[in-house]
């Protein structure tokens, strides 16, 4: 499933990033290393954080998407450095739970 | 092992923004050189682990990296406070960050262990007031 389909299905808010790219699984989480240590490469990553080691850690773990939930909103220094990095960022105003229930089979 | 790539940063203290730029520009060189995503996601992790305890944990400090076609490896060496008990500090779950640091994402306890779990091979050499160096090697698998 292209990350593309998620925004749709989920109704999330793109803030940057290529949404064409395939997404292989799910991952939600805030602690950092922890992250590093259980997501995979392609998955779209669902987190609460926002500041720009989200987009360090979105990077060196190759995430599809990072799906910022719970209306947060990124700074858009972070926006830009995300997009600098070819991270796509997405926004949404569920909970990580709401997201994870309607995600479709990945 | 005479085709060697020596990489040298240094990682300052001060500055939470950049922290982990230097792991990220590793990834790319190792990109670049057409390592596996594997070998790749291992290198770039640990480091940036290693990057991230350097600015908490001990004011900021240098990296040299080593990439051989076979194996690379990593040196962090900072001048912090130095780990008092570092089995202890192995411990996934063990943690000093302030709350400060929490309320970023850090301090989950998990950056050393991730560092040896990525790794093939991890030394620590530490003194309390004297500071810290981490070897961590990655060898690269054979087809
Ligand atoms: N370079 C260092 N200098 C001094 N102390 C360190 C250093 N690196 C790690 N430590 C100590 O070891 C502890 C465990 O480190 P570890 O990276 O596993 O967890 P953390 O940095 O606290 O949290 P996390 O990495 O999960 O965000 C730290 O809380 C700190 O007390
Ligand atoms: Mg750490």
């Amino acid at each position: 499933m292209k990350v593309n389909d998620i925004v749709t299905k989920l109704s999330l808010e793109v803030l940057c990033g290529d949404t064409s790219r395939e997404a292989g699984g799910c991952y939600i989480g805030d602690l950092l290393s922890w992250v590093m240590s259980h997501a995979k490469c392609d998955d779209v990553w669902i987190t609460i954080m926002s500041n720009s080691n989200v987009v360090a850690v979105a990077s060196l773990v190759d995430a599809a998407c990072v799906i910022i939930a719970e209306g947060v909103k990124p700074d858009p220094e972070i926006i830009a450095l995300a997009q600098s990095k070819d991270i796509c960022l997405l926004g949404s105003e569920k909970t990580a739970f709401e997201l994870a229930a309607l995600m479709p089979e990945l | 092992m005479n085709e060697v790539l020596k990489l040298h940063y240094d990682v300052d203290g001060e500055n939470f923004t950049s922290a982990g730029d230097a792991s990220v520009n590793v990834k790319k060189k190792l990109r670049q050189m057409g390592f596996s995503p594997d070998v790749i996601r291992r290198v770039s992790i640990a480091m940036y682990e290693g990057e991230i305890n350097m600015v908490i944990h001990a004011c900021g400090g240098e990296v040299d990296v080593f990439i051989y076609p076979e194996e690379i490896d990593i040196i962090l060496a900072d001048k912090g406070p130095g780990i008092a008990d570092v089995e202890l500090a192995m411990k996934e779950g063990y943690s000093t960050a302030p709350d400060n640091i929490r309320s970023l994402g850090f301090g989950a306890g998990m950056g050393l262990p991730n560092m040896k779990r990525y790794s093939d091979e991890m030394k620590i050499e530490s003194k309390v007031g004297a500071g810290t160096k981490i070897t961590m090697k990655v060898k690269v698998a054979g087809e």
